[in-house]
Formats: structure tokens, C-alpha cells, sequence
């Protein structure tokens, strides 16, 4: 594949500069060696459970009884929850609540932030065997064994099953997993419901740019007798109204209309108005590296985090935010919204000059900064290919030139647990966070971090000196 | 909640006597309640007991992630429950020939608690009058002890998947006309197996001796038994003399810490052993259900299908029931459905009765033909799946009656499932027709707690250890570190599990297996390869 000879070329050239070290090398060749495609696959879609041994009863059967919950029920619930936790956490124990997270396209493009609250009650259980490291087949290997009855021979294809929402259609799997327990509110009630439980601190200086306000023309109000374009269904109805009224219409099934009398003032039209377009103060972006040693639980970690932060940010601001997302892997490119930014999914090799440059060129020619309060979220596991230059270092002293707060990520993925990763090598040998301590927050979060690391890094990333972690 | 109203009582009565007369045997006394959907709501949390014990996660519907039928399979939806008298939900405002129909599945339901060897700890007491005697007195509590209670309760619970069901069945089975001759029993089960560590050669030669012996000489067998062990182990006497009891019950592990955990003997913490005690017997009620459900709903979907065509009260509904029946017992395209195989077993193992296939002459027939025509029509067919009902679990139901016979004529086969990453697709195909491979599937997915024991001889006044017996799956890793958590605290001690790590290196060749050490202390979760 030429990507794939691209990544080594660069791999050799940087070998016999020798800024590549064994270890590194080997990072190198797993982000080669392993899927180049970024898909967008919805993180938390599961297709329609399959009839199994259990999960048949004879209320379900006989009476087809399906388990609901209102999400009424679910919100008082997450208040007592999150109350009993604190108790826990005040006895010694751990913490059993944990909020989940989906972000799903909801009605009309828009996106639904679903916090899903869970417990566990763990016990002694079988696991199954795990998949096998090292597969030498091309084949992807099974996923699950099931019954079935057919007159199929072996090898037949059966049937599919999508693997994402779109692909089935209306209904999709909102109304429908397994008794949707799930928390449905938007992001600024999340936000609320995070500042409350995790005692996050409220942003004290929202900076000095006041709200924006950009104003359209829309011929959405409505008008009698005057205006620039006739509704002719809305007139319509008056008419016919009125005629009832006057008892003009016999048979309203059989309506003639010549014989219709006609208002002046029954005519609606629709008139050009002005209207607040939107207001904002802030404007989030929001980047992440997708390249492949990203794949697994440093993503999950960062999409969660980022989620997070998101509706924080739009409970601080009363949604007065506006946000924009970008990935970057050996290059960047900006996401249409939090959906496609939260699933897609990590491949590639990893240059992290390249999303920080991106964002730079977005403000630069899009004159931002005069407008907007910026703040920028990053996250990556720090693992970069390395160029000899000092680019990363420029480009991020570009960004903290316009910047209210620079707020970095730094994951482990299993490989670079116990020393510093390149890129807090470069910034730590530039000084970058204590030339700018109250612009730059950097935080490390292990790669089996919890719900518990996630929140703790939140609280550092939002700090004011002086104030808060 | 109501009960049925008179009318239905009256349908309900009938189908009772004709299910009597078919030879079902359900105890005489039943109840039956309409529940509304709210109802049930409130019901399925505790698992349709409406009188078990309160606890914080039952009252708070949280959604546990996917696949929870695997971690959690009782399923709370049943319409009845094996309480004495046996209790049955309905919902409203349903048609006689429904009625009749559910009527009939609820009493092979009711024959199955009652028959079904597995079931025997729970036949001598009604399970619902007890909870609501434990639920009281957890309230009690409560009241004094506040949420400690809900600690107790919680931790208890993680032990409770894994109480000594087997256990308490085998003492529940020993024949009572059998008088253990208490010096035979510890030659045979602690002194030859755990004292000299025998082989099982020798072990069955010894007890071929003494069997021999009482052929010969029934009178004198015990003392010329007893005389040559004398000399061939001159300790054996004074070991059993100075033997101890009460140590070799097998106690399973929340047992063993009840009896044995220095925090819960002090007087003021004696009460966590009530809600211990509670927790564990709830489980221990429920475990026969989780081992059956095969039968269990094959048996009441056979019987309600077998009574309800012999049922003229339905006439003119014939094709509802059909729809229903068939809607109930289908056969899913991919999946597995429990009413399914286990409803056409049953009628397989009858066919096998009746043709008297299950006899040595047509296991040693080859001849495909000859097979299928033979039929010594021993009318046993009815006599053989009574027989499987009592005695049979969903394993050995499983194993000993799908064959390549069962599987061809239902058009059975095992379903895989690969990722189609280029169109974004899970595909189905066919795997394998075979009948060892579609039983072995569904072996695989019958509900398996693991084997946990104390282990005795490692345990030490101060340091609980467990010993996982490595059944061919491996625990599930992130939910060992709060059941520990949780066995620490009533042990109030360290506690030590033995279990295994599995990895797959490749695949298509054996998994690695590694043994390793968990040992929890002072709430910090150590691991330790071994």
C-alpha cells in the first residue's frame, strides 16, 4: 500500500538520522504494521441481542412484556446514587457508580449526550477465553457461537447485521437496548451533574471577550395582511374559517371555492425578520491523536475525558460555546461534529506538529482569536515520530500566543508507561509549562485509568492557580 | 395485586385435574395474582419474590452492560414461583383459551419445582414465608445498624454465585436407610484419600475387599475388615480416635467465613451473620433454576402443548393457540431459544421410549435403515421422560440426548459470526452441521459459576486462602479486585485466591495457561505469577 511505503520511507530516513532508538522503532512498526483506516464506527452500538438461553421468561414469551423505565425514574436515581457514593467513599470503599458515556446522533443531526449511569455486583465469575494475540490468518476471527436452523449447508452465508446505527434504519438502537435505562439529557445538564458530583471548579475568568452576537434575516414571522411572500396554506385556513364561521360552507367535504369570501386581513404572509443567529463567547477545539498506538483504552480514555469536558463547558458558558473538533495522525484534518469525532476510529502513524499546526491555520485565517475566547483540548499518548526540528515546540508557543488554555492529555498505552514520551520531552526541555503556567496544563493518566483518573485530570486541566488542583 | 377472579379460578381448577389425570403431579393448594406492568416493575428486581429482602440496587433500575444474561442469568420475568403454596402472576384481561394454555404451561412448571431432584433443598419449606420473616428482620437491622447492613449485604452477595449447592443436594440425597458405620466412613473418606493419598486402583480394591468379605462372612465382615488394616496401618486406630468431626463438612466459602472469621464471632458483630446467613440462603433457592432452565420450559411447553389439544374448552380457538404455540416455541433462525430444544427433546426422548431406542439392540445397529424402522413399541415413552424430568440436569439432558438424529430432523446447526469491516457488517453463516459441535455450542452457554473452594490445609488462622479449580474458562480479571474487596472485609484478614491466567497466543493452537496468585490486604489487590 503506498501509505504504508510512505511510513517506512519516513521510518528509514529517521533511523539513519538516528533519532529513532529500538524501542522506539518497535512503537514505530506497530503503527505501520497495523490497520491504516480510520473508520467511524459507533463506539457503543451493539446490534439486537440474539435469542439466547437466558434471556427468555414466560412473561416475555406469552405476554410479550418489554422492561421499561421512564427517564424520570433514571434522573432521580443518579441523584441518590451519586449521594450514596460519596458515603462510600467517606467509609473506605470504592466508588460503585459510574456515569457512562455515548454521544449518538439524535433527531434532526443533532447530538445526544447519554449518560448511562452503571453498577456492577461483582462476583467470582467465568470470563471467556481471550481472542488470540498474533493472528496469521487473513480472516477475522469468530465472534461468538450461536444456535440456528435452516436447510443452509455449512459455509452459507445466513444473514447480517448492522454495525452501526444508520444502517438500520428508523428506530435505530436507541428505543431498544436491553431496556433503555439510559439518562437521556443534554450535554449542559451533564455538565451540572458533573460540576455537582466531582466538585469541579467554575471557570472564574470567562475572558475579556464579550458575547458575540450575529444576527440573520429569515422570513420565519408571520404577518396579516402585509409582507413579502404569501403562505398560501395558512391563508388558506383562515379563509376557511371564517367561511365556517359565516356559515357559508354546507358540505365541508365538498368546498367550492369560487364561491369563498375573501378577507383582506385573512391573507398571511411571511415577513423578513432579524434574528439572533447565535451568541457565543468561547470557542472549544477539541484534538486528538488517532494514530494507531492510540487504538484501545488510551482512546476510550481521551473520547471520555473530552466528552467531559464538553459538557462541563457548556454548563460554565450556559452553552454559549462553540465548539469544532479535529484528529491528526501523521496529518490532520477537521471532524463535522462530536459523533464522528468521538468514533472515529485510530490507524496510522503519529505527527503531533501536524494537528497542533492545523488548529494554528484555522485561527490564523479564520481571524478567531479577535472574536473568540480559545481554549484547546488535546489528548495523545505522547508517542511521536520524531523529525529532529523543533517545530512542535514552535508551533505550540504559536498557540499559546492566542490561547485562554491549553489543555493537554498525555495517555499511556501500555508501551511508554514509565518514562517520558517525546512529546513531554520536547516540551519539558522548552520550558513550556512553567514559561506559561496558567495558559499550559498538562496531565498523565495511565492506561488502565478509571473514571476516578479521568475526573482528577479534568480538575488539573481546568485549574486556576491558586484555585482548585 | 388481585387475585384471578372466579370464573378463571374455576378454567384454572380444571386444567389442574386434567393435568392430575395426565400425570403430572402438582401439589393441590395454588395462588394466582394479576400484576399490572408496574407491578412487575417493582417484582423483577427482586426477582419475582414479592417478599425478599430490600436492597439499594434492587430499588434502583440500572443498566447493566450487554450481555449481563452471561454474568447474571436468572431472569426475573417468570409468571411462576416454586413457593409452597406455588404462587403464579397473569396479566389481565386475557381470553379463556389463553388462560387455559398458560394454565397448563404454570402446572408443568409447578410439577417440574416439585419432581426435579435438583430442587430438593427447597421442597421442605416455603420459600416466600421465609423471605418475608428475613426480609423483616434485615429491616430490623437496619434500623440498628444502619448501612453497615448494605456493606454485609453486598459482600456477601459477590460470594453468593458460588455457594456448596452440590453439596447440600449430595447430604439432601444420602439415603437415609444407609447407617454409616462412622470408623468405615473415615477409613474410606479421609484416611485412605486424604491421610495415605491412595490411588483409585487402590481405593476400589480396598472397598472390593470389605465387599467381598460381607459376600462371604456378612457376620464377621467389620472385624476381619477392621483386623487387617490393623496390621497393614497400625496408626489407623489412633488417628480415628483422635479425629475431629466437624472438619470434614465441606463448608463453601461464605460459610467457612461465618464459621470462621475472628470479626464475626465478637458478640457485637454476630448480627452480619444473619444477613449472611440470608443472603446465602436466598441463592441457595435459586441455584436449581439457573441448572434447568432447559427442562424446565421444554417440560411446561410439552405439556401445555400435549394437554391443550386434548382440551375441548378450546374449540374454535384452534388456530390463536397455534399462532401462540408456535410463537412461544419457535425455533430462532440464529440464537437459541430454551422452550425451543427443550420442548422437542422431550418429545424425542418419548419417541425414543416408545420405539425403545434408548435399548442396547438399536445401539448396535448400523444400518441406516434398519435404524430408521425400528420400533419394538414399548409404550415406555411416557415412563422415560418422567424419568428424565426428575433426575436430569439442562448438562445431562443436553449431552446424553442430542445426537445427529435430533439435529437432521430439526435442521439444527451451529451459527458463527465474522466482522465485514468493508461494509460495515456482522455476517451470519453456517458453521457446522454436526451434532457434536451443535451440542458442544450449546454446553457452552449453559450458566457455569466457577469452582471455588477454601483450601484447608493452606488456610491459616490469619489468611484466608481460595483455590479456584480451572474449569477451562478463566475468571473475569477487573471484577476479582471488589469481590475480594469484599471477602477481606468479612474475613476482616488477608485473603488469597489460586486461579489461573489464559492467553492465546495464536490462534488455533492450545491457550497458555499460567497460574497466579490475587492477594488482597488492607484493601490493595496484589498479583503474583506463579
Amino acid at each position: 500500500m503506498r501509505m504504508r511505503d510512505e511510513l517506512i520511507a519516513s521510518l528509514e530516513k529517521l533511523k539513519s538520522e538516528g533519532l529513532v532508538d529500538e524501542a522506539k522503532e518497535a512503537r514505530m512498526r506497530k503503527e505501520i504494521d497495523g490497520p491504516l483506516e480510520h473508520r467511524v464506527v459507533d463506539r457503543h452500538y451493539k446490534p439486537k441481542e440474539l435469542p439466547g438461553l437466558y434471556n427468555h421468561s414466560d412473561m416475555e414469551k406469552f405476554y410479550d412484556y418489554k422492561p421499561m423505565v421512564t427517564p424520570e425514574m433514571n434522573l432521580k436515581s443518579l441523584e441518590e446514587l451519586l449521594k450514596r457514593d460519596e458515603q462510600r467513599e467517606k467509609d473506605g470503599f470504592p466508588k460503585k457508580i459510574r456515569l457512562g458515556k455515548i454521544a449518538r446522533p439524535g433527531i434532526g443531526g443533532k447530538q445526544k449526550i447519554i449518560v448511562v449511569p452503571t453498577t456492577q455486583e461483582e462476583k467470582f465469575v467465568h470470563d471467556e477465553l481471550p481472542d488470540p494475540e498474533y493472528d496469521d490468518s487473513e480472516e477475522e476471527s469468530d465472534d461468538g457461537e450461536f444456535g440456528g436452523t435452516g436447510d443452509e449447508g455449512e459455509g452459507d452465508i445466513l444473514g447480517e447485521q448492522p454495525m452501526s446505527p444508520e444502517g438500520e434504519g428508523e428506530g435505530g438502537a436507541g428505543s431498544d437496548d436491553g431496556g433503555n435505562h439510559d439518562v437521556e439529557s443534554n450535554a449542559y445538564e451533564i455538565g451540572k451533574i458533573l460540576t455537582e458530583k466531582f466538585k469541579l471548579p467554575n471557570l472564574q475568568d470567562k475572558g475579556k471577550k464579550k458575547a458575540i452576537v450575529r444576527y440573520k434575516y429569515d422570513l420565519t414571522d408571520k404577518n396579516r395582511g402585509s409582507g413579502q411572500v404569501l403562505d398560501k396554506k395558512d391563508t388558506l385556513r383562515e379563509i376557511i374559517k371564517k367561511n365556517l364561521g359565516l356559515g357559508r360552507i354546507a358540505d365541508i367535504d365538498r368546498v367550492d371555492t369560487s364561491s369563498l369570501l375573501i378577507d383582506p386581513n385573512d391573507m398571511i404572509y411571511q415577513i423578513m425578520s432579524r434574528e439572533i443567529e447565535f451568541e457565543s463567547q468561547a470557542l472549544v477545539l477539541f484534538l486528538r491523536d488517532y494514530s494507531g498506538s492510540m487504538w484501545g483504552s488510551p482512546t476510550e480514555i481521551v473520547v471520555h475525558q473530552h466528552l467531559y469536558l464538553y459538557s462541563w463547558l457548556m454548563y460554565q458558558y450556559k452553552e454559549l460555546v462553540e465548539t469544532r473538533f479535529a484528529v491528526h495522525d501523521m496529518m490532520a484534518k477537521e471532524v463535522p461534529d462530536f459523533y464522528t469525532y468521538y468514533n472515529i476510529q485510530a490507524a496510522g502513524g503519529t505527527k503531533i506538529v501536524s494537528g497542533i499546526e492545523f488548529l494554528n491555520d484555522i485561527v490564523e485565517k479564520e481571524n478567531l482569536a479577535k472574536d473568540y475566547n480559545i481554549y484547546v483540548f488535546y489528548g495523545t499518548d505522547g508517542d511521536d515520530w520524531p523529525d529532529g526540528s523543533n517545530k512542535l515546540v514552535t508551533e505550540l508557543e504559536r498557540m499559546l500566543g492566542y490561547v485562554n488554555r491549553l489543555g493537554v492529555t498525555v495517555v499511556g498505552n501500555g508501551f511508554n508507561n514509565d518514562s517520558d514520551t517525546e512529546f513531554e520531552k520536547q516540551v519539558n526541555d522548552a520550558k513550556l509549562i512553567e514559561t506559561y503556567p496558567n495558559l499550559m496544563k498538562l496531565n498523565k493518566i495511565g492506561h488502565d485509568g478509571g473514571e476516578d483518573a479521568i475526573i482528577e485530570g479534568i480538575k488539573h486541566l481546568v485549574s486556576e492557580d491558586g484555585k482548585g488542583v | 395485586m388481585e387475585t384471578i377472579d372466579q370464573h378463571t379460578k374455576g378454567i384454572m381448577e380444571e386444567c389442574k385435574k386434567r393435568a392430575a389425570d395426565a400425570g403430572l403431579n402438582a401439589s393441590d393448594e395454588t395462588l394466582e395474582y394479576l400484576v399490572t406492568n408496574q407491578d412487575l416493575l417493582k417484582l423483577s428486581p427482586k426477582i419475582m419474590i414479592p417478599t425478599l429482602y430490600d436492597y439499594w440496587v434492587h430499588d434502583i433500575q440500572v443498566h447493566q452492560e450487554n450481555a449481563r444474561y452471561k454474568l447474571y442469568p436468572n431472569n426475573p420475568y417468570e409468571t411462576v414461583i416454586n413457593s409452597r403454596p406455588p404462587i403464579s402472576f397473569y396479566n389481565d384481561n386475557n381470553p379463556d383459551w389463553f388462560n387455559i394454555m398458560i394454565f397448563y404451561h404454570v402446572m408443568a412448571h409447578i410439577d417440574f419445582f416439585q419432581n426435579n431432584a435438583m430442587f430438593k433443598n427447597t421442597w421442605n419449606e416455603d420459600f416466600v414465608g421465609k423471605a418475608l420473616a428475613d426480609k423483616r428482620r434485615i429491616a430490623g437491622l437496619r434500623d440498628e445498624h444502619g448501612r453497615m447492613v448494605d456493606y454485609v449485604i453486598e459482600f456477601t452477595r459477590g460470594l453468593d454465585n458460588i455457594v456448596g449447592y452440590y453439596d447440600e443436594l449430595a447430604d439432601l440425597n444420602f439415603p437415609n436407610e444407609v447407617n454409616v458405620d462412622p470408623k468405615m466412613k473415615f477409613y474410606f473418606d479421609v484416611f485412605l484419600q486424604d491421610v495415605k493419598e491412595v490411588t483409585s486402583s487402590e481405593f476400589f480394591k480396598e472397598s472390593e475387599r470389605y465387599n467381598d468379605l460381607v459376600r462371604r462372612n456378612p457376620d464377621v465382615a467389620r472385624s476381619i475388615f477392621f483386623a487387617e488394616i490393623q496390621t497393614k496401618y497400625p496408626e489407623f486406630d489412633a488417628l480415628y480416635e483422635k479425629r475431629e468431626e466437624k472438619k470434614y463438612k465441606n463448608l463453601d466459602v461464605i460459610q467457612f467465613i461465618m464459621e470462621n472469621s475472628k470479626k464475626l464471632n465478637f458478640e457485637e458483630n454476630r448480627w452480619m451473620k444473619s444477613v449472611m446467613q440470608i443472603v446465602r440462603d436466598t441463592s441457595m433457592y435459586f441455584q436449581p433454576q439457573l441448572r434447568t432452565k432447559i427442562m424446565n420450559e421444554g417440560w411446561a411447553s410439552y405439556w401445555h402443548e400435549n394437554l391443550i389439544l386434548k382440551d375441548e374448552r378450546i374449540k374454535g380457538h384452534e388456530v390463536d393457540i397455534a399462532r401462540m404455540h408456535a410463537r412461544v416455541t419457535a425455533i430462532p433462525r440464529v440464537g437459541l431459544n430454551p422452550y425451543a430444544i427443550g420442548m422437542r427433546l422431550f418429545e424425542y426422548i418419548k419417541m425414543i421410549g416408545d420405539t425403545g431406542r434408548n435399548s442396547f439392540e438399536f445401539m448396535k445397529l448400523k444400518d441406516i435403515d434398519e435404524r430408521k424402522k425400528f420400533d419394538l413399541k414399548t409404550g415406555k415413552g411416557d415412563e422415560l421422560i418422567f424419568k428424565v424430568r426428575s433426575d436430569l440436569t439442562d448438562y445431562l439432558f443436553i449431552q446424553e440426548y442430542i445426537d445427529q438424529d435430533f439435529v437432521n430432523q430439526h435442521k439444527l446447526f451451529v451459527v458463527g459470526r465474522k466482522p465485514d469491516y468493508e461494509r460495515m457488517v456482522w455476517k451470519y453463516y453456517v458453521k457446522s452441521r454436526k451434532a457434536e459441535d451443535y451440542k458442544k455450542m450449546i454446553l457452552g452457554a449453559l450458566a457455569h459459576p466457577p469452582d471455588i473452594q477454601v483450601n484447608r490445609k493452606r488456610t491459616t488462622k490469619n489468611i484466608l486462602y481460595l483455590e479456584h479449580n480451572y474449569e477451562g474458562k478463566p475468571l473475569k480479571e477487573d471484577w476479582i479486585h471488589n469481590t475480594m474487596l469484599g471477602a477481606e472485609f468479612l474475613w476482616d484478614g488477608p485473603v488469597v485466591l489460586k486461579t489461573n491466567d489464559v492467553s492465546m497466543p495464536q490462534s488455533g493452537v492450545e491457550p497458555v495457561i499460567t497460574p497466579v496468585i490475587y492477594k488482597m490486604h488492607k484493601r490493595t489487590l496484589v498479583k503474583k505469577e506463579l
